[in-house]
């Protein structure tokens, strides 16, 4: 029994350890292109990673995962020439592109050693070799010419053969190319590109053996050096904008930004000595923007009631108006009871709520999925807190110590004291009340307006905590982080804003989102330079 | 004042007022209330921020004199003491006359001595003003070492603050001229010292210490030894130069860490296949010189990556194709461009004044690429108007360019095709004839060895040449005190004699003259010894002209060569002296003076016997020069070897083991038997 069985989980050992070879170079090559090329969206313009198996001339054998080429014709005349394509053309958001090809067998002696590396557009004859067409361009081996759209080629580099690695460099930027031999840029092969080239090779020789290289191995070349270059160059070109004589008005939209972005967040104490110190008008009243900060507040810091209980007292009209607003800070406010902050909850655990200072933290940029824990500061010093039923708290704090640098690991050893509703009993009976309420405003919205699936959603996750033993490790536990409350109120916030016809959008962020979408915009066109202009590197 | 004189009344008035509020700022440097000194050196150093006409006037009205007086004196407040080397520093920041004002009034041994002082305000304020001095072109750089102490203190002082460390790197980067100054920072401990700073927070200190390094390590094998040995925060410091040279490092740092390795590499510290030569520092300076870099900047990175590839073919392989480097350079001749004359007046100055180093770093960095590739040589003269450039280089006003021409021309001159083809046709001979009627030693040696080249017989050039009274200027040459342009001329003559008519030798010999044809035969360069017997040896062919020369000159010859078999030599004169005997053997009536010189004939036997093949061969070569059968009078010669005992010796040479001494020796035996 022992030998066959053991012979065949041999096997099986080989099988996973070639599967787990794999998966490592398949992660290789992911972390390399989301290295090279981060402004990629691969969901709207994936990345070459292989040749293509249906974009290709009947001579060509793929092998290799795709990645290894060759030559199965005749090979006698040019009319015997076959080329493969990559999988997806190249995406102008990469800004530089690069791949290797290394030439494994230049073929049976007796043959001129014709073979082209380079690109094509979608639809070119793949019957003949790259460069010889209209839309393609070409490097070609036996004698190191350069063949832009034409038969015939110009001088360009050297010759190459069995054991070159040559690559091929796409500036999507000033569209031009440039290849390597062996890690050395033989210099500019082509100008004016088109879009959307597909890397591109051709044999025409039986015998012939090449394979590519789109970024599961490092590149001979360094490419990431010339990235670098051109990283420089664009940021150079951005720093350097000429604003010309609009130098005084840039300052002041550059203020009335910022102060109308202080107003929004409410940052009531900070916007005014900014607006004083910078001479301009603030247009909405201090005790409005009051208002907003202590609403909000109440939402960052997870007293959902209050919040609700705030907004109906100061907005009057606001929530009546609004019901699938107040659904969602309802929803919210189930969450919150599970979680134990909900001040409903909170009083029948046996502690004030005034014990528990509001929410310490400013509301974030954009809301930024910055991980930010505020935590009790008796709780880790002394490991248990006394009051055991609270032991975390998300989101509060009683002496408004931010502890973010040591968020992750404390998180964790938290975790395992948290209760349902605080571990009150009676909590829990409220929680399952104020549920059931929920349940039947639910039922009723969709009577009075129609069906709406985000709520339906909504409710139906929520009520996914209760079928957990713990539901903070639960697959739906993301619910109860604090983060999850800036969403909530920053639509609370909106929505108070557009009542005061003010826009539920401060104009910063505004201007920040209208960035990020013209330079997605630009990738969608064509314009390389998207690469290296993220936005994020100028909100630091 | 004179001139002020007879200038309008106006101009008298402005500058009469312009020296009064000037000598008031002088005065008070002599009030007797310290604090009033103390304001006047405040306001002083308000008045002369950036106001070269205001310096100028202090200058001229004595203000350095009391100022370095003040600054010297212990009985100064440190404050005073700290405002004047401040007020002197925005002096030096003057005009190049201020510098040299400042340095005849002795600011530097008085800076110098105010680095003891323990105040490190008052360090530094001495140590930016004697930057600004040292970094003068006008300062002599001996200056900083004349104090033996001033160096080390200067290395005590490194790592006190930021800005000692910017200044004292910046004065020794500039002041590191030669060999001597190398060898001084290197023994008090330099690289330990500066090496840290490379990977200091601030720019300015960084690229200066780099730059300390590429002076340190230029043509020094101690230095770049050590280099190579030396970590900086764990890492080799050959890698923080890689990093330097990243992309989006300043342009200035990434030529600088080039040079840096350049050094290393050519010092022998770094091969020239190690990766960061081959991937790194070659693709760095080819970029250098890409038209997207400033003038200053592709003159340097031409100029450096011609060092480094000089003495490697495969480094110019890789050069020649990187980047189109070859077809970049030719852009390099097109300063100042048409456009510029007409659109820009300074951009005009700026290209003239960078044209001559442009070309001439272009010219050397293709003598560079095209030293030993045929295929690279061929690319070069294929490039646009390259032959055409050359010849203008050789007669630009610029030696420097001149230099740089001939030194390309000569690269290109070792290609068989290129003499036969380009070098004919655009008769490069004739401005290099022109340049070697005059001009420096150095020009000199690059031009002779190049005419060398096309006075080979194959090149058409050299029947032209011939004509254009080439023999007289290579006879001068032979009479230099330069070793190298003596052996140039003597083996330029050596060429012309190879396969020449008659009259051709008889020229040499003639405008040679036999004393200094002796002269050069003991020349104490080997060198120029081995041409003059080549020179002979091609004088000596063919049967009349043996005869012909021999019959002139013979005893001369004879003795010259019976000198020189006596003499302390090598094999290979031995052999080449062999081998003119073997010539003379082979004349008609030349034989007589070798079978009437019986001590020449032992000689012969004694080299037939010798250890070395070589040897053996030329002298077996003679004798059987002297017994072949078909010419008059071979059997009395036949006769008189045997009885020499030269038929045993051939005998013997028969069983040799070398195939060729074997051959030789069965040949000659054979003219016995015949």
């Amino acid at each position: 029994m022992s030998g066959p069985s053991s012979g065949c989980g041999f096997l099986m050992s080989v099988v996973v350890h070639g599967d787990l070879a794999l998966n490592e170079q398949e992660k290789d090559l992911n972390q390399r292109l989301r290295r090279l090329y981060p402004a990629v969206n691969e969901e709207e313009t994936p990345l070459p990673r292989s040749w293509s198996p249906k974009d290709k001339f009947s001579y060509i054998g793929l092998s290799q995962n795709n990645l290894r080429v060759h030559y199965k014709g005749h090979g006698k005349t040019p009319k015997d020439a076959a080329s493969v394509r990559a999988t997806h053309p190249i995406p102008a958001a990469c800004g530089v592109y690069y791949f290797e090809v290394k030439i494994i067998s230049k073929g049976r002696d007796g043959y001129v050693k014709y073979m082209g590396i380079g690109l094509s557009a979608q639809g070119v004859n793949m019957n003949r070799l790259p460069g010889w067409d209209k839309h393609s361009y070409g490097y070609h081996g036996d004698d190191g010419h350069s063949f832009c759209s034409s038969g015939t080629g110009q001088p360009y580099g050297p010759t190459f053969t069995t054991g070159d690695v040559i690559g091929c460099c796409v500036n999507l930027i000033n569209n031009t190319c440039f290849y390597t031999k062996n890690g050395h840029s033989l210099g500019i092969a082509f100008t004016d590109l088109p879009p959307n080239l597909y890397p591109t090779v051709g044999l025409q020789t039986p015998g012939e053996v090449v394979d590519a290289n789109f970024g599961q191995h490092p590149f001979v070349f360094d490419i990431e050096d010339y990235m670098r270059e051109w990283r420089t160059k664009i940021q150079a070109q951005i720093d350097r904008f000429p604003i010309g004589e609009r130098e005084g008005e840039w300052q002041a939209m550059i203020q009335k930004m910022v102060a109308s972005y202080l107003v929004h967040h409410s940052y009531c104490a900070t916007a005014e000595v900014f607006a004083k110190s910078t001479d301009q008008a603030v247009h909405e009243e201090l005790a409005s923007i009051k208002n907003r900060q202590k609403i909000q507040k109440l939402v960052l810091s997870g007293r959902m009631g209050e919040a609700i209980e705030t907004t109906q007292q100061l907005y009057p009209s606001l929530l009546e108006l609004n019901p699938d607003l107040l659904f969602m800070l309802k929803v919210r406010q189930f969450i919150e009871m599970v979680n134990g902050t909900d001040s409903e909850v909170r009083c029948l655990g046996g502690r004030s709520p005034k014990s528990q200072d509001s929410y310490p933290g400013s509301p974030r940029l954009f809301n930024s999925p910055v991980h930010k824990v505020e935590m009790e500061v008796d709780h880790f010093s002394n490991g248990v807190s006394e009051s055991s039923s609270n032991g975390f708290l998300n989101g509060s704090s009683t002496h408004g110590i931010d502890l973010e640098e040591c968020d992750g690991d404390m998180v964790d050893s938290a975790q395992s004291k948290r209760q349902l509703c605080g571990g009150s009993q009676a909590a829990i009976e409220r929680m399952i009340q104020f549920g059931r309420e929920l349940q039947s405003m639910s039922e009723h919205l969709r009577r009075e307006r129609g069906k709406n699936s985000a709520n339906k959603k909504m409710l139906k996750d929520a009520f996914s905590l209760l079928a957990y033993s713990d539901p903070w490790i639960s697959p739906v536990g993301y619910q109860l982080d604090s983060i999850r409350r800036e969403p909530v109120c920053s639509t609370l916030n909106s929505a108070i804003l557009e009542t005061h016809n003010l826009p539920k959008q401060p104009p910063l962020a505004l201007a920040v989102g209208q960035a990020a979408q013209c330079l997605s915009l630009m990738a969608r066109t064509g314009s390389g330079s998207c690469a290296f202009a993220s936005v994020d590197d100028y909100l630091h | 004042m004179m001139a002020c004189l007879l200038e309008a009344p106006l101009r008298i008035s402005v500058l009469s007022e312009v020296t009064a509020t000037s000598r008031h700022y002088v005065d008070r440097l002599f009030d007797p209330d310290p604090q009033n000194v103390l304001q006047g050196v405040i306001d002083m150093k308000n008045a002369v921020i950036g106001n070269n006409k205001q310096k100028a006037n202090l200058i001229v009205l004595g203000a350095v004199p009391r100022l370095l007086y003040l600054l010297q004196q212990s009985s100064s407040s440190l404050e005073l003491r700290t405002e004047c080397a401040v007020v002197l520093g925005s002096l030096a920041m003057g005009t190049e006359n201020n510098i040299k004002s400042l340095v005849d009034c002795h600011i530097i041994p008085a800076l110098l001595q105010g680095l003891l002082c323990s105040d490190l305000i008052f360090i530094e304020a001495c140590l930016r003003c004697l930057r600004t001095v040292f970094i003068s072109p006008v300062t002599p750089v001996q200056l900083l070492y004349t104090d033996p102490t001033v160096i080390p203190h200067l290395m005590s002082l490194l790592s006190r603050s930021r800005h000692t460390k910017e200044y004292i790197t910046q004065i020794f980067a500039h002041c590191c001229k030669t060999p001597e100054h190398q060898t001084v920072l290197f023994n008090h401990s330099a690289i330990q010292n500066i090496a840290p700073l490379l990977i200091s927070p601030s720019d300015k200190v960084r690229m200066q210490a780099l730059k300390c390094f590429s002076v340190l390590a230029y043509e020094n094998t101690q230095v770049s030894m050590t280099l190579v040995n030396v970590l900086v925060d764990g890492e080799q410091l050959s890698q923080v130069f890689v990093r330097m040279m990243q992309r989006d490092k300043p342009i200035e740092m990434q030529l600088t860490a080039a040079k840096c390795l350049t050094y290393m590499c050519r010092a022998g510290a770094i091969r020239t296949d190690d990766n960061c030569i081959i991937l790194k520092t070659l693709p760095c300076l080819v970029r250098m010189c890409s038209k997207e870099r400033l003038l200053e900047e592709r003159v340097e990175g031409a100029e450096t990556l011609a060092y480094l590839m000089e003495p490697d073919v495969e480094l110019q392989r890789i050069a020649s194709f990187t980047d189109h480097l070859v077809s970049m350079l030719a852009d390099y001749f097109k300063y100042p461009s048409s456009v510029s004359a007409i659109t820009d007046i300074k951009r005009l100055d700026h290209d003239l004044k960078h044209a001559h180093e442009l070309r001439q770093a272009a010219f050397k960095l293709y003598a560079s690429l095209g030293s030993n590739d045929e295929d690279i040589r061929k690319k070069i003269t294929e490039t646009e108007n390259m032959m055409d450039r050359i010849v203008s280089g050789l007669s630009e006003s610029s030696i420097k360019v001149r230099l740089a021409a001939v030194r390309c021309l000569h690269s290109l001159s070792r290609s068989v095709q290129q003499l036969r083809t380009s070098f004919h046709d655009h008769a490069v001979w004739k401005p290099l004839m022109k340049l070697l009627q005059n001009a420096p030693d150095e020009v000199l040696v690059m031009a002779s060895s190049t005419l060398c080249n096309l006075l080979l017989e194959f090149s058409p050039s050299k029947e032209p040449i011939l004509d254009s009274g080439v023999i007289e200027l290579l006879c001068s040459l032979t009479q230099s005190d330069s070793p190298a342009l003596r052996v140039n001329g003597i083996w330029a003559l050596m060429n012309m004699a190879f396969q020449a008519d008659q009259k051709v030798k008889v020229e040499i010999v003639r405008a040679l003259g036999t004393e200094q044809l002796f002269r050069l035969l003991s020349d104490p360069d080997t060198n120029v010894l081995m041409k003059t017997l080549g020179l002979l040896r091609n004088l000596l062919s063919t049967r009349p002209h043996i005869d012909q020369i021999m019959s002139s000159h013979g005893k001369q010859i004879m003795q010259a060569v019976t000198l020189i078999l006596e003499g302390e030599h090598s094999i290979e004169v031995k052999e080449q002296t062999l081998c003119i005997l073997a010539n003379i053997a082979d004349g008609n009536t030349a034989k007589e003076l070798i079978m009437t010189n019986d001590d020449m004939l032992q000689k012969i036997k004694y080299y037939m016997g010798h250890s070395n093949v070589k040897l053996q061969l030329a002298a077996t070569f003679c004798i059987s020069n002297l017994i072949w059968n078909e010419e008059d009078g071979s059997q009395e010669r036949q006769d008189k070897l045997k009885d020499m005992g030269f038929v045993d010796i051939l005998h013997k040479l028969t069983q040799a083991s070398d195939p060729n001494l074997c051959d030789r020796a069965k040949t000659a035996m054979q003219q016995y038997l015949a």
